[in-house]
């Protein structure tokens, strides 16, 4: 889906757990999620904690989308 | 007299079943909590463990190796925490291996099951450097595994779905054989392997320049032909240009995470998906147990049933605009179930809406898997 999507010019970042697919697919910019099941979330956390680890992965990916990449990047921090 | 005479045949029968057990190969299999029996998506965290014998599709293995090798143990592990500990359960599961002496590790077949064929074609990967001893897996060639160590481990193709099983079976025992006695092995036709981008220097009985002429006259004909040097597939895709500014952006969200509205309306299937969903969240800014839940199969949809956004951000992105650090959240999502759908279904489904995000002005996508 990603390349099906970027081959028309709109940028995507991939929020995934395992990267390695990630790279196997395709995605330009990456970005690392937590796990399988809640890429975006931790139900191990408070639900304050837990929204603050989602925000924290959106600004990354937010971010991730207003750098200039020329290969596949995985945004780590 | 006669009893010592029982003694003897007794005795040497004890002796070459001795030998059999001597002379049968060892082997190691590796499968993942589904095929152990032990469960589906909810048991898909579980650590490595190792049983004695075969477990699950060992039986027909074991059974298909005759009486020429036998699978002395297998090892067990929870399909996503081996994703998600990747390096520490390699090394784990090599300690485990190696008190059995074993001649030859084969993992699966894993079908058409993403992150158990990258957990196959990873460990026979370790398992052929760290211990050096062969190792063989199974999958559908869509298989991301299969792309990631087709280059550096045998990989038999099978169907897309364990309902082809039977047929697996006897292709990759035969090749676990071949292996485990050092033998030659064919070309990927030859011995139903994927190709592993590895030429080899062959005489042929007729120049090149001669079948070169025959295979254009071919051609010329419309007649088929093979040709000796398939071009490799290059299908990456050129990063779209960054985001200047993100507050003027309009921002789609996507996932193949298979969240839809609760009841999925659309019937989108648990895997290997014929469609994708539409829908529109122009006014909604959280998504809670109550209206939204996962249709996809192949991961525990338990923590994304509970809150969708932990899946599909949408509380967060509406923050974002509403701070104006974003312009929009673009008025719809588009969602299908990434397990076994097949890659030119998803290629197909994000062409399609792609169009509509064109004509939309969105400026860029999020997309989320998991």
């Amino acid at each position: 889906m990603v390349k099906g999507i970027e081959e028309s010019g709109i940028p995507v970042v991939h929020i995934c757990t395992v990267v390695p697919i990630s790279l196997t697919v395709g995605a330009n910019r990456i970005v690392p999620a937590i796990a399988i099941p809640h890429p975006l979330g931790d139900p191990n956390l408070s639900k304050a904690e837990e929204y603050k680890v989602r925000k924290r992965i959106v600004d990354k990916a937010l971010h991730a989308l207003t750098v200039e990449v020329t290969e596949q990047t995985v945004f780590e921090n | 007299m006669a009893t010592g005479n029982s003694e003897v045949v007794n005795n040497a029968k004890a002796l070459s079943i001795e030998v059999d057990k001597m002379s049968k190969l060892r082997v190691i299999h590796y499968i993942n909590q589904f095929y152990a029996g032990i469960g589906g998506e909810e048991k898909a965290d579980i650590k490595p463990e190792i049983r004695e014998g075969f477990v699950g599709p060992g039986m027909a293995l074991n059974t298909a190796f005759k009486d020429e090798a036998e699978i002395v143990a297998t090892v067990i592990c929870g399909d996503s925490y081996f994703n998600e500990n990747i390096d520490e359960v390699k090394a784990e599961i090599i300690e485990m291996i190696k008190p059995y002496n074993a001649d030859i590790f084969v993992a699966g077949p894993a079908f058409n099951a993403g992150r158990y064929g990258v957990a196959c074609g990873a460990m026979c990967k370790e398992v052929q450097e760290v211990l050096d001893m062969p190792a063989v897996t199974a999958m559908y060639e869509e298989n991301p595994g299969a792309d990631m160590y087709k280059k550096f481990v045998y990989t038999v193709a099978t169907g897309n779905s364990a309902a082809t099983m039977r047929k697996a079976v006897p292709a990759l025992s035969q090749l676990v054989l071949k292996l485990a006695k050092n033998e030659v092995i064919g070309t990927p036709e030859e011995d139903g392997y994927l190709a592993r981008g590895i030429r080899k220097n062959i005489f042929e009985e007729k120049i090149g320049a001669e079948r070169a002429v025959e295979m254009l006259v071919k051609k010329l004909k419309g007649e088929a032909f093979v040709t000796e040097y398939p071009m490799p597939a290059f299908d990456k895709v050129v990063p779209g240009k960054a985001i200047k500014d993100l507050s003027k952006a309009r921002i789609a969200l996507v996932t193949s995470g298979g969240v839809v509205p609760k009841g999925n309306p659309d019937r989108i299937a648990s895997s290997s998906a014929q469609n994708y969903g539409r829908y529109d969240i122009s006014t909604v800014h959280d998504l809670t147990s109550e209206t939204y839940e996962t249709a996809h199969g192949g991961y525990d949809p338990v923590y994304c049933n509970a809150d969708s956004d932990r899946v599909l951000p949408v509380d967060i992105l509406r923050e974002k605009e509403k701070a104006g650090e974003i312009g929009e959240l673009y008025k719809y999502f588009y969602t299908t179930t990434g397990n076994g759908t097949s890659v030119k279904n998803s290629l197909a489904f994000a062409r399609e809406f792609t169009k509509e995000l064109i004509a939309d002005g969105v400026d860029a996508v999020i997309l989320t898997s998991t």
